[in-house]
Protein backbone atom coordinates (compact mmCIF):
# COMPACT_ATOMS: atom_id res chain seq x y z
CA UNK A 1 0.00 0.00 0.00
CA UNK A 2 1.27 3.33 -1.26
CA UNK A 3 1.48 6.94 0.84
CA UNK A 4 -1.93 8.16 1.25
CA UNK A 5 -3.33 10.53 -1.79
CA UNK A 6 -4.21 12.99 1.01
CA UNK A 7 -3.06 12.71 4.55
CA UNK A 8 -4.36 14.91 7.23
CA UNK A 9 -2.57 15.32 10.13
CA UNK A 10 -4.08 17.34 13.49
CA UNK A 11 -5.23 19.97 11.08
CA UNK A 12 -6.96 22.70 12.76
CA UNK A 13 -8.46 25.73 10.34
CA UNK A 14 -9.89 29.22 11.33
CA UNK A 15 -11.31 32.12 9.84
CA UNK A 16 -10.59 35.08 12.32
CA UNK A 17 -11.90 34.16 15.58
CA UNK A 18 -13.88 31.50 13.84
CA UNK A 19 -13.15 27.84 14.53
CA UNK A 20 -14.34 26.05 11.34
CA UNK A 21 -12.51 22.07 13.02
CA UNK A 22 -10.14 21.33 14.98
CA UNK A 23 -7.55 18.42 14.81
CA UNK A 24 -8.64 16.36 11.84
CA UNK A 25 -6.86 13.40 11.31
CA UNK A 26 -7.32 10.92 8.61
CA UNK A 27 -5.55 9.15 6.04
CA UNK A 28 -7.94 9.00 2.46
CA UNK A 29 -5.88 6.26 0.67
CA UNK A 30 -5.45 5.99 -3.36
CA UNK A 31 -8.33 4.94 -5.20
CA UNK A 32 -10.92 6.02 -2.06
CA UNK A 33 -14.21 7.72 -2.85
CA UNK A 34 -14.47 9.13 0.35
CA UNK A 35 -17.87 11.49 1.39
CA UNK A 36 -17.45 14.71 2.88
CA UNK A 37 -21.09 15.39 4.82
CA UNK A 38 -22.09 17.91 7.15
CA UNK A 39 -24.50 20.65 7.79
CA UNK A 40 -24.29 23.91 5.95
CA UNK A 41 -21.42 26.13 6.60
CA UNK A 42 -19.51 23.56 8.53
CA UNK A 43 -16.19 23.98 6.61
CA UNK A 44 -17.01 21.07 4.37
CA UNK A 45 -15.26 23.59 0.94
CA UNK A 46 -13.02 24.91 2.95
CA UNK A 47 -11.61 21.51 3.50
CA UNK A 48 -11.08 21.01 -0.51
CA UNK A 49 -9.53 24.38 -0.47
CA UNK A 50 -7.01 23.37 1.80
CA UNK A 51 -5.98 20.39 -0.24
CA UNK A 52 -5.97 22.91 -3.00
CA UNK A 53 -3.36 25.16 -1.22
CA UNK A 54 -6.05 28.35 -1.22
CA UNK A 55 -6.67 28.05 2.42
CA UNK A 56 -3.80 27.78 5.13
CA UNK A 57 -4.44 25.67 8.57
CA UNK A 58 -3.65 27.05 11.53
CA UNK A 59 -2.03 24.29 13.08
CA UNK A 60 -1.48 20.70 11.75
CA UNK A 61 -0.20 19.80 8.14
CA UNK A 62 -1.89 18.46 5.14
CA UNK A 63 -0.29 16.00 2.87
CA UNK A 64 -1.22 15.89 -0.85
CA UNK A 65 0.76 12.46 -2.41
CA UNK A 66 3.27 13.04 0.09
CA UNK A 67 3.69 17.06 -0.61
CA UNK A 68 2.41 20.15 0.91
CA UNK A 69 -0.50 21.55 -1.04
CA UNK A 70 0.44 24.14 -3.55
CA UNK A 71 -2.21 26.40 -5.65
CA UNK A 72 -2.30 24.64 -9.50
CA UNK A 73 -1.26 21.06 -8.66
CA UNK A 74 -1.77 19.50 -11.46
CA UNK A 75 -2.75 15.91 -9.77
CA UNK A 76 -5.92 17.82 -8.72
CA UNK A 77 -9.31 18.02 -10.34
CA UNK A 78 -11.78 20.66 -9.02
CA UNK A 79 -15.51 20.49 -9.56
CA UNK A 80 -16.65 23.70 -7.86
CA UNK A 81 -19.98 24.68 -6.36
CA UNK A 82 -22.69 25.60 -8.80
CA UNK A 83 -22.20 28.80 -10.33
CA UNK A 84 -24.27 29.57 -12.92
CA UNK A 85 -22.96 31.32 -16.61
CA UNK A 86 -24.52 34.37 -18.40
CA UNK A 87 -26.58 32.85 -20.80
CA UNK A 88 -25.33 35.33 -23.70
CA UNK A 89 -21.71 34.51 -22.73
CA UNK A 90 -20.04 33.42 -25.88
CA UNK A 91 -18.02 30.53 -24.70
CA UNK A 92 -18.87 26.72 -25.68
CA UNK A 93 -18.97 23.66 -23.41
CA UNK A 94 -15.51 22.57 -25.17
CA UNK A 95 -13.76 25.71 -24.42
CA UNK A 96 -14.64 25.43 -20.95
CA UNK A 97 -13.36 21.86 -20.81
CA UNK A 98 -10.30 23.59 -22.69
CA UNK A 99 -9.36 25.39 -19.84
CA UNK A 100 -8.77 22.37 -17.76
CA UNK A 101 -5.79 21.68 -20.52
CA UNK A 102 -4.46 25.29 -20.52
CA UNK A 103 -6.66 27.55 -19.36
CA UNK A 104 -3.48 28.42 -17.06
CA UNK A 105 -1.14 29.21 -19.60
CA UNK A 106 -0.07 32.48 -20.72
CA UNK A 107 -0.58 33.76 -24.40
CA UNK A 108 -3.06 33.04 -26.89
CA UNK A 109 -3.41 29.70 -27.23
CA UNK A 110 -3.78 29.52 -30.81
CA UNK A 111 -5.57 26.18 -32.20
CA UNK A 112 -4.04 23.39 -31.94
CA UNK A 113 -5.08 19.55 -33.03
CA UNK A 114 -3.53 17.53 -30.10
CA UNK A 115 -5.43 19.82 -27.43
CA UNK A 116 -8.61 19.53 -29.71
CA UNK A 117 -8.09 15.85 -29.28
CA UNK A 118 -7.88 15.78 -25.54
CA UNK A 119 -10.90 17.56 -25.59
CA UNK A 120 -13.07 15.77 -28.05
CA UNK A 121 -11.98 12.92 -25.98
CA UNK A 122 -13.05 14.50 -22.55
CA UNK A 123 -16.27 15.69 -24.01
CA UNK A 124 -16.84 11.91 -25.06
CA UNK A 125 -16.35 10.48 -22.00
CA UNK A 126 -19.25 12.28 -20.20
CA UNK A 127 -21.31 11.89 -23.33
CA UNK A 128 -21.83 15.50 -23.79
CA UNK A 129 -20.62 16.03 -27.76
CA UNK A 130 -24.53 16.82 -28.33
CA UNK A 131 -24.24 20.09 -26.80
CA UNK A 132 -20.52 20.76 -26.28
CA UNK A 133 -20.82 23.36 -29.33
CA UNK A 134 -24.21 25.20 -27.69
CA UNK A 135 -23.51 28.28 -25.45
CA UNK A 136 -22.72 26.89 -21.83
CA UNK A 137 -25.13 29.44 -20.70
CA UNK A 138 -27.96 28.12 -21.98
CA UNK A 139 -27.32 24.53 -21.33
CA UNK A 140 -29.30 22.83 -18.38
CA UNK A 141 -28.05 22.39 -15.02
CA UNK A 142 -26.77 18.76 -15.61
CA UNK A 143 -25.51 19.16 -18.65
CA UNK A 144 -22.88 22.48 -17.34
CA UNK A 145 -22.01 19.38 -14.69
CA UNK A 146 -20.78 16.61 -16.91
CA UNK A 147 -18.81 19.40 -18.94
CA UNK A 148 -17.33 20.95 -15.67
CA UNK A 149 -16.06 16.99 -15.06
CA UNK A 150 -14.91 16.90 -18.40
CA UNK A 151 -12.80 20.09 -17.36
CA UNK A 152 -11.85 18.82 -13.73
CA UNK A 153 -10.39 14.97 -15.72
CA UNK A 154 -9.11 16.45 -18.85
CA UNK A 155 -5.86 17.40 -17.30
CA UNK A 156 -5.41 13.18 -16.38
CA UNK A 157 -5.73 14.35 -12.47
CA UNK A 158 -4.94 11.54 -9.64
CA UNK A 159 -7.64 13.39 -7.53
CA UNK A 160 -10.66 14.17 -7.74
CA UNK A 161 -12.47 16.96 -5.51
CA UNK A 162 -16.13 17.70 -5.76
CA UNK A 163 -18.34 20.22 -4.19
CA UNK A 164 -22.13 19.31 -3.62
CA UNK A 165 -21.92 18.33 -7.69
CA UNK A 166 -25.55 16.93 -7.18
CA UNK A 167 -26.59 20.25 -5.78
CA UNK A 168 -29.64 21.28 -8.21
CA UNK A 169 -29.94 18.23 -10.00
CA UNK A 170 -32.58 15.84 -10.53
CA UNK A 171 -32.67 12.44 -9.24
CA UNK A 172 -31.64 11.16 -12.99
CA UNK A 173 -28.93 13.54 -13.44
CA UNK A 174 -27.41 12.34 -9.71
CA UNK A 175 -27.04 9.29 -10.44
CA UNK A 176 -25.37 10.18 -14.13
CA UNK A 177 -23.17 12.23 -12.43
CA UNK A 178 -22.04 9.65 -9.74
CA UNK A 179 -21.58 7.11 -12.12
CA UNK A 180 -19.48 9.23 -14.05
CA UNK A 181 -17.17 9.84 -11.13
CA UNK A 182 -17.44 6.53 -9.81
CA UNK A 183 -16.43 5.14 -13.33
CA UNK A 184 -13.73 7.25 -13.62
CA UNK A 185 -11.91 5.74 -9.95
CA UNK A 186 -12.43 2.67 -11.54
CA UNK A 187 -10.86 3.01 -14.60
CA UNK A 188 -7.85 5.17 -13.68
CA UNK A 189 -7.43 4.32 -9.81
CA UNK A 190 -7.67 7.94 -8.68
CA UNK A 191 -8.99 9.11 -5.60
CA UNK A 192 -12.06 11.41 -5.17
CA UNK A 193 -13.02 13.39 -2.39
CA UNK A 194 -16.98 13.93 -2.45
CA UNK A 195 -18.69 17.06 -0.79
CA UNK A 196 -22.10 16.48 -0.47
CA UNK A 197 -25.45 17.43 1.76
CA UNK A 198 -26.77 14.14 0.90
CA UNK A 199 -25.09 10.92 1.21
CA UNK A 200 -27.98 8.74 -0.24
CA UNK A 201 -27.19 9.50 -4.18
CA UNK A 202 -23.06 8.35 -3.65
CA UNK A 203 -24.13 5.47 -0.62
CA UNK A 204 -23.12 2.96 -3.39
CA UNK A 205 -19.82 4.11 -4.16
CA UNK A 206 -18.51 5.27 -1.29
CA UNK A 207 -16.20 3.70 1.03
CA UNK A 208 -15.34 5.91 3.38
CA UNK A 209 -17.55 9.25 5.39
CA UNK A 210 -15.68 12.01 6.90
CA UNK A 211 -18.73 14.14 8.90
CA UNK A 212 -17.94 17.45 10.00
CA UNK A 213 -20.33 19.18 13.00
CA UNK A 214 -19.37 22.11 14.19
CA UNK A 215 -15.98 21.82 14.51
CA UNK A 216 -15.95 17.93 15.48
CA UNK A 217 -15.79 15.27 13.35
CA UNK A 218 -15.97 11.42 12.55
CA UNK A 219 -14.93 9.56 9.93
CA UNK A 220 -14.92 5.92 8.68
CA UNK A 221 -16.94 3.62 6.71
CA UNK A 222 -20.30 4.47 6.21
CA UNK A 223 -22.19 1.85 8.70
CA UNK A 224 -19.77 2.38 11.59
CA UNK A 225 -20.54 6.71 11.29
CA UNK A 226 -24.09 6.76 10.17
CA UNK A 227 -25.06 5.32 13.49
CA UNK A 228 -27.40 6.78 15.81
CA UNK A 229 -24.67 6.31 18.72
CA UNK A 230 -21.77 8.45 16.94
CA UNK A 231 -24.18 11.25 15.20
CA UNK A 232 -25.27 12.16 18.62
CA UNK A 233 -22.18 12.17 20.11
CA UNK A 234 -21.08 14.23 17.28
CA UNK A 235 -24.44 16.62 17.17
CA UNK A 236 -23.61 16.83 21.55
CA UNK A 237 -27.72 16.12 21.41
CA UNK A 238 -29.75 13.14 21.00
CA UNK A 239 -29.79 12.21 16.78
CA UNK A 240 -31.93 9.07 15.56
CA UNK A 241 -30.06 7.39 12.30
CA UNK A 242 -32.98 5.87 10.38
CA UNK A 243 -32.70 3.50 7.45
CA UNK A 244 -36.18 3.27 5.03
CA UNK A 245 -36.01 1.90 1.59
CA UNK A 246 -32.47 1.98 1.33
CA UNK A 247 -31.98 5.55 1.88
CA UNK A 248 -30.34 6.57 5.29
CA UNK A 249 -32.03 9.78 6.97
CA UNK A 250 -30.35 11.69 10.30
CA UNK A 251 -33.17 12.82 12.02
CA UNK A 252 -32.59 15.47 14.90
CA UNK A 253 -34.96 17.00 18.18
CA UNK A 254 -36.49 19.14 16.58
CA UNK A 255 -35.04 21.89 19.13
CA UNK A 256 -32.82 23.14 16.66
CA UNK A 257 -33.99 24.55 13.19
CA UNK A 258 -32.17 22.86 10.06
CA UNK A 259 -31.21 20.03 12.22
CA UNK A 260 -31.59 17.53 9.29
CA UNK A 261 -28.90 16.83 7.72
CA UNK A 262 -30.38 16.03 4.24
CA UNK A 263 -31.30 19.51 4.05
CA UNK A 264 -32.97 18.38 0.52
CA UNK A 265 -33.07 20.89 -2.13
CA UNK A 266 -35.44 18.74 -4.04
CA UNK A 267 -38.62 16.80 -2.22
CA UNK A 268 -36.92 12.75 -2.57
CA UNK A 269 -38.74 11.55 -5.42
CA UNK A 270 -39.06 7.46 -5.75
CA UNK A 271 -36.81 6.29 -8.40
CA UNK A 272 -38.91 4.88 -11.29
CA UNK A 273 -37.63 1.30 -12.13
CA UNK A 274 -35.73 1.02 -15.36
CA UNK B 1 -16.89 59.81 -54.94
CA UNK B 2 -14.89 62.35 -56.39
CA UNK B 3 -15.20 64.44 -53.39
CA UNK B 4 -14.13 61.65 -51.07
CA UNK B 5 -11.36 60.49 -52.93
CA UNK B 6 -10.42 64.13 -52.79
CA UNK B 7 -10.51 63.97 -49.30
CA UNK B 8 -8.51 61.29 -48.95
CA UNK B 9 -5.25 63.40 -50.36
CA UNK B 10 -5.75 65.23 -47.16
CA UNK B 11 -2.84 64.41 -44.17
CA UNK B 12 -5.71 65.14 -41.38
CA UNK B 13 -7.80 62.83 -43.02
CA UNK B 14 -5.23 59.98 -43.41
CA UNK B 15 -4.20 60.62 -39.84
CA UNK B 16 -7.36 60.01 -39.12
CA UNK B 17 -8.22 56.83 -40.69
CA UNK B 18 -4.70 55.47 -39.81
CA UNK B 19 -5.70 56.63 -35.86
CA UNK B 20 -9.19 55.36 -35.91
CA UNK B 21 -8.35 51.87 -37.10
CA UNK B 22 -5.55 51.39 -34.41
CA UNK B 23 -8.13 52.77 -31.84
CA UNK B 24 -11.08 49.97 -33.85
CA UNK B 25 -8.81 47.20 -33.05
CA UNK B 26 -8.48 47.77 -29.40
CA UNK B 27 -11.52 49.12 -28.55
CA UNK B 28 -13.07 45.95 -30.38
CA UNK B 29 -10.23 43.11 -28.12
CA UNK B 30 -10.56 45.24 -25.10
CA UNK B 31 -14.42 45.37 -25.25
CA UNK B 32 -15.38 41.74 -25.14
CA UNK B 33 -13.81 41.26 -22.09
CA UNK B 34 -15.00 44.38 -20.64
CA UNK B 35 -18.44 43.31 -21.58
CA UNK B 36 -17.59 39.54 -20.38
CA UNK B 37 -16.44 41.07 -17.15
CA UNK B 38 -19.26 43.52 -16.30
CA UNK B 39 -17.33 46.14 -15.84
CA UNK B 40 -19.16 48.88 -18.09
CA UNK B 41 -19.17 51.49 -15.02
CA UNK B 42 -15.50 51.18 -14.19
CA UNK B 43 -15.03 51.97 -18.43
CA UNK B 44 -17.07 54.73 -17.46
CA UNK B 45 -15.19 56.06 -14.87
CA UNK B 46 -11.50 55.57 -16.10
CA UNK B 47 -13.41 57.92 -19.36
CA UNK B 48 -14.06 61.13 -16.94
CA UNK B 49 -10.87 60.53 -14.83
CA UNK B 50 -8.75 60.72 -18.21
CA UNK B 51 -10.55 63.94 -18.60
CA UNK B 52 -8.98 65.14 -15.83
CA UNK B 53 -5.97 63.91 -16.33
CA UNK B 54 -5.78 65.64 -19.53
CA UNK B 55 -7.06 69.15 -17.99
CA UNK B 56 -4.40 68.21 -15.69
CA UNK B 57 -1.75 68.15 -18.47
CA UNK B 58 -3.17 71.56 -20.40
CA UNK B 59 -2.97 73.41 -17.52
CA UNK B 60 0.86 71.74 -17.24
CA UNK B 61 1.05 72.78 -21.19
CA UNK B 62 1.81 68.92 -21.39
CA UNK B 63 0.69 66.37 -23.87
CA UNK B 64 -3.27 66.25 -23.57
CA UNK B 65 -3.06 62.48 -25.27
CA UNK B 66 -0.08 61.54 -22.40
CA UNK B 67 -3.03 63.34 -19.78
CA UNK B 68 -5.58 61.19 -20.65
CA UNK B 69 -3.55 58.43 -20.11
CA UNK B 70 -1.86 59.24 -17.10
CA UNK B 71 -5.55 60.10 -15.54
CA UNK B 72 -6.67 56.48 -16.59
CA UNK B 73 -4.08 54.81 -15.88
CA UNK B 74 -3.99 55.89 -11.87
CA UNK B 75 -7.76 55.43 -11.88
CA UNK B 76 -6.98 51.69 -12.70
CA UNK B 77 -4.40 51.71 -10.18
CA UNK B 78 -6.69 53.39 -7.14
CA UNK B 79 -9.48 51.26 -8.21
CA UNK B 80 -7.42 48.12 -8.46
CA UNK B 81 -5.67 48.57 -5.27
CA UNK B 82 -9.07 49.37 -3.34
CA UNK B 83 -11.24 46.19 -4.54
CA UNK B 84 -10.77 44.42 -7.55
CA UNK B 85 -13.43 41.52 -6.15
CA UNK B 86 -16.77 41.69 -8.19
CA UNK B 87 -18.54 43.02 -4.99
CA UNK B 88 -18.28 46.04 -3.90
CA UNK B 89 -16.50 46.88 -6.98
CA UNK B 90 -18.83 49.57 -8.34
CA UNK B 91 -19.01 50.88 -4.82
CA UNK B 92 -15.09 51.40 -5.22
CA UNK B 93 -15.36 52.86 -8.68
CA UNK B 94 -18.26 55.46 -7.37
CA UNK B 95 -15.61 56.48 -4.69
CA UNK B 96 -12.65 57.08 -6.86
CA UNK B 97 -14.38 58.64 -9.77
CA UNK B 98 -16.18 61.22 -8.41
CA UNK B 99 -12.95 62.64 -6.35
CA UNK B 100 -11.37 62.68 -9.65
CA UNK B 101 -14.20 64.45 -11.36
CA UNK B 102 -13.69 67.46 -8.22
CA UNK B 103 -10.12 67.14 -9.44
CA UNK B 104 -11.37 68.37 -13.14
CA UNK B 105 -13.45 70.73 -12.17
CA UNK B 106 -10.44 72.65 -10.16
CA UNK B 107 -8.28 72.44 -13.31
CA UNK B 108 -10.64 74.02 -15.17
CA UNK B 109 -11.26 76.53 -12.67
CA UNK B 110 -7.34 76.89 -12.69
CA UNK B 111 -6.72 77.35 -16.17
CA UNK B 112 -8.25 79.87 -18.41
CA UNK B 113 -10.09 79.70 -21.75
CA UNK B 114 -9.23 76.11 -23.12
CA UNK B 115 -13.17 75.65 -23.24
CA UNK B 116 -12.56 74.34 -26.77
CA UNK B 117 -9.52 71.58 -25.66
CA UNK B 118 -12.25 71.08 -22.96
CA UNK B 119 -14.92 70.24 -25.70
CA UNK B 120 -12.27 67.91 -27.85
CA UNK B 121 -11.37 66.04 -24.78
CA UNK B 122 -15.02 65.42 -24.16
CA UNK B 123 -16.93 64.69 -27.54
CA UNK B 124 -13.40 63.74 -29.54
CA UNK B 125 -10.87 65.10 -31.93
CA UNK B 126 -9.98 62.36 -34.52
CA UNK B 127 -10.10 64.73 -37.06
CA UNK B 128 -7.75 66.87 -35.27
CA UNK B 129 -4.61 64.77 -34.82
CA UNK B 130 -1.44 64.75 -36.00
CA UNK B 131 0.87 62.62 -37.18
CA UNK B 132 3.06 62.37 -34.16
CA UNK B 133 -0.80 61.45 -32.22
CA UNK B 134 -0.74 59.01 -34.77
CA UNK B 135 2.64 57.49 -33.69
CA UNK B 136 1.76 57.63 -30.29
CA UNK B 137 -1.52 55.83 -30.01
CA UNK B 138 0.10 53.32 -32.55
CA UNK B 139 2.68 53.06 -29.82
CA UNK B 140 -0.05 52.63 -27.00
CA UNK B 141 -2.26 50.23 -28.88
CA UNK B 142 0.68 48.07 -29.48
CA UNK B 143 1.67 47.89 -26.32
CA UNK B 144 -2.21 47.23 -24.82
CA UNK B 145 -2.36 44.48 -27.55
CA UNK B 146 0.44 42.17 -26.82
CA UNK B 147 0.26 42.75 -23.29
CA UNK B 148 -3.13 41.49 -23.41
CA UNK B 149 -2.40 38.36 -25.85
CA UNK B 150 0.20 37.43 -23.14
CA UNK B 151 -2.64 36.94 -20.29
CA UNK B 152 -5.19 36.20 -22.86
CA UNK B 153 -5.92 32.79 -21.54
CA UNK B 154 -5.43 33.43 -17.63
CA UNK B 155 -7.60 36.20 -18.46
CA UNK B 156 -10.34 33.93 -20.17
CA UNK B 157 -10.28 31.43 -17.46
CA UNK B 158 -10.59 33.89 -14.38
CA UNK B 159 -13.40 36.08 -16.29
CA UNK B 160 -15.00 32.53 -17.37
CA UNK B 161 -14.08 30.69 -14.21
CA UNK B 162 -12.79 32.29 -11.35
CA UNK B 163 -12.87 29.30 -8.82
CA UNK B 164 -11.71 26.58 -10.82
CA UNK B 165 -8.73 29.35 -12.14
CA UNK B 166 -7.93 29.92 -8.63
CA UNK B 167 -7.87 26.50 -7.89
CA UNK B 168 -5.58 26.01 -11.01
CA UNK B 169 -3.10 28.83 -10.13
CA UNK B 170 -4.16 31.42 -12.21
CA UNK B 171 -3.33 34.68 -10.33
CA UNK B 172 -6.80 35.68 -10.50
CA UNK B 173 -6.36 39.45 -8.26
CA UNK B 174 -3.40 40.41 -9.99
CA UNK B 175 -4.67 39.84 -13.66
CA UNK B 176 -7.65 42.28 -12.83
CA UNK B 177 -5.26 44.59 -11.52
CA UNK B 178 -3.62 44.21 -15.27
CA UNK B 179 -6.90 44.24 -17.12
CA UNK B 180 -8.15 47.73 -15.43
CA UNK B 181 -4.43 49.06 -16.55
CA UNK B 182 -5.12 47.39 -20.15
CA UNK B 183 -8.67 48.93 -19.83
CA UNK B 184 -6.80 52.45 -18.74
CA UNK B 185 -4.84 52.23 -22.23
CA UNK B 186 -7.73 51.47 -24.87
CA UNK B 187 -9.79 53.82 -22.79
CA UNK B 188 -7.00 56.64 -23.10
CA UNK B 189 -7.71 55.70 -26.74
CA UNK B 190 -11.01 55.54 -27.36
CA UNK B 191 -11.56 59.10 -26.00
CA UNK B 192 -9.24 60.35 -29.13
CA UNK B 193 -12.61 59.46 -31.21
CA UNK B 194 -15.82 59.66 -29.53
CA UNK B 195 -14.48 61.89 -26.21
CA UNK B 196 -15.11 60.87 -22.62
CA UNK B 197 -18.74 61.32 -22.71
CA UNK B 198 -19.34 58.49 -25.46
CA UNK B 199 -16.67 56.48 -24.33
CA UNK B 200 -19.29 53.22 -24.10
CA UNK B 201 -20.11 53.37 -27.60
CA UNK B 202 -17.03 51.56 -28.13
CA UNK B 203 -15.64 50.05 -25.36
CA UNK B 204 -18.73 47.91 -24.41
CA UNK B 205 -20.91 47.93 -27.63
CA UNK B 206 -19.12 46.14 -30.09
CA UNK B 207 -18.44 43.65 -27.50
CA UNK B 208 -22.14 43.71 -26.54
CA UNK B 209 -23.11 43.03 -30.61
CA UNK B 210 -20.47 40.51 -31.18
CA UNK B 211 -21.50 38.13 -28.38
CA UNK B 212 -25.00 37.81 -30.15
CA UNK B 213 -23.25 36.70 -32.88
CA UNK B 214 -21.69 33.78 -31.90
CA UNK B 215 -21.18 31.32 -29.07
CA UNK B 216 -17.12 31.16 -30.11
CA UNK B 217 -15.00 33.16 -27.94
CA UNK B 218 -12.56 33.90 -30.67
CA UNK B 219 -14.87 34.70 -33.04
CA UNK B 220 -16.24 37.08 -30.74
CA UNK B 221 -13.41 38.82 -30.51
CA UNK B 222 -12.77 39.13 -34.27
CA UNK B 223 -16.76 40.12 -35.07
CA UNK B 224 -16.71 42.97 -32.10
CA UNK B 225 -13.28 44.52 -33.92
CA UNK B 226 -14.89 44.36 -37.23
CA UNK B 227 -17.97 46.40 -36.05
CA UNK B 228 -15.29 48.90 -34.34
CA UNK B 229 -13.56 49.51 -37.45
CA UNK B 230 -17.05 49.99 -38.98
CA UNK B 231 -18.29 52.24 -36.80
CA UNK B 232 -14.90 54.07 -36.06
CA UNK B 233 -14.20 54.41 -40.31
CA UNK B 234 -17.47 55.22 -41.41
CA UNK B 235 -18.18 57.69 -38.58
CA UNK B 236 -15.21 59.58 -39.72
CA UNK B 237 -16.03 59.38 -43.41
CA UNK B 238 -19.46 60.68 -42.77
CA UNK B 239 -18.28 63.09 -40.90
CA UNK B 240 -16.21 64.50 -43.56
CA UNK B 241 -18.77 64.12 -45.69
CA UNK B 242 -21.96 66.17 -43.87
CA UNK B 243 -19.02 68.00 -41.62
CA UNK B 244 -21.33 67.13 -38.31
CA UNK B 245 -19.27 65.82 -35.17
CA UNK B 246 -17.29 62.25 -35.70
CA UNK B 247 -19.24 61.06 -32.47
CA UNK B 248 -22.67 61.24 -33.49
CA UNK B 249 -22.37 58.63 -36.51
CA UNK B 250 -19.83 56.67 -34.65
CA UNK B 251 -22.68 56.57 -31.64
CA UNK B 252 -25.13 55.70 -33.84
CA UNK B 253 -23.50 53.23 -36.12
CA UNK B 254 -22.79 51.55 -33.19
CA UNK B 255 -26.46 51.24 -31.73
CA UNK B 256 -27.25 50.16 -35.30
CA UNK B 257 -25.31 47.34 -35.42
CA UNK B 258 -26.10 46.26 -31.82
CA UNK B 259 -30.10 46.72 -32.49
CA UNK B 260 -29.18 44.37 -35.86
CA UNK B 261 -27.20 42.24 -33.77
CA UNK B 262 -29.47 41.77 -31.08
CA UNK B 263 -32.88 41.45 -32.82
CA UNK B 264 -32.19 40.39 -36.23
CA UNK B 265 -28.89 38.85 -37.14
CA UNK B 266 -28.53 36.74 -34.01
CA UNK B 267 -31.75 35.18 -32.98
CA UNK B 268 -31.70 33.67 -36.45
CA UNK B 269 -28.52 32.33 -35.95
CA UNK B 270 -30.15 30.73 -32.62
CA UNK B 271 -32.64 29.30 -34.30
CA UNK B 272 -30.28 27.57 -37.01
CA UNK B 273 -28.65 26.02 -33.58
CA UNK B 274 -31.43 25.26 -31.86
CA UNK B 275 -33.30 23.05 -34.92
CA UNK B 276 -29.62 21.32 -35.20
CA UNK B 277 -29.02 20.59 -31.34
CA UNK B 278 -30.39 17.23 -30.56
CA UNK B 279 -31.88 18.39 -27.15
CA UNK B 280 -31.03 15.78 -24.37
CA UNK B 281 -33.44 16.74 -22.12
CA UNK B 282 -36.06 15.86 -24.48
CA UNK B 283 -34.68 11.95 -24.58
CA UNK B 284 -38.19 11.04 -22.53
CA UNK B 285 -36.91 11.52 -18.62
CA UNK B 286 -38.35 10.99 -15.54
CA UNK B 287 -38.05 14.68 -13.76
CA UNK B 288 -37.78 17.89 -15.51
CA UNK B 289 -34.43 19.58 -14.07
CA UNK B 290 -34.45 22.16 -11.80
CA UNK B 291 -32.08 25.32 -11.89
Amino acid sequence: MGSPAVRFEGVTLEYGARRIWSDLSLDVPPGAFVAILGPNGSGKTSLLRAILGLVIPSSGRILVQGRSPHRGDPDIGYVPQHSSFDADLPFRGRDLVQLGVDGHRWGIGWPDPTRKARVDRAVASVDADAYADAPIGRLSGGEQQRLRIAQALVGDPRILLCDEPLANLDLRYQQTITALIAGWRERTGGTVLFVTHDVNPVLGVVDQVLFVVNGRWAAGKPDEVLTSERMSALYGSHVDVVRVHGRIVVVGESTESGFNIEEPHHVPVPLEPH
Amino acid sequence: MDQLVALLGYEFVQNAIAAGTVIAIVSGVVSRFVVARNMSFAVHALGELGFTGAAGFILLRLSPVLGLLAGTAVTAVFIGALGVRARGRDVVVGVVMAFGLGLGVLFITLYKGYANQAFAILFGTITGVSRADVVLLLAIGLVTLVSLAAIYRPLTFATVDPEVAEARGVPVGALAVAFLLIMAAAVAEAIQVVGVLLILTLLITPGAAAECLTPRPGLAIIYSVAIALFCILGGILLSLITNAPVSVFVTSLSFGCYLLARFVVGPRRRDIRATSRPAESSAGTTVAEAH
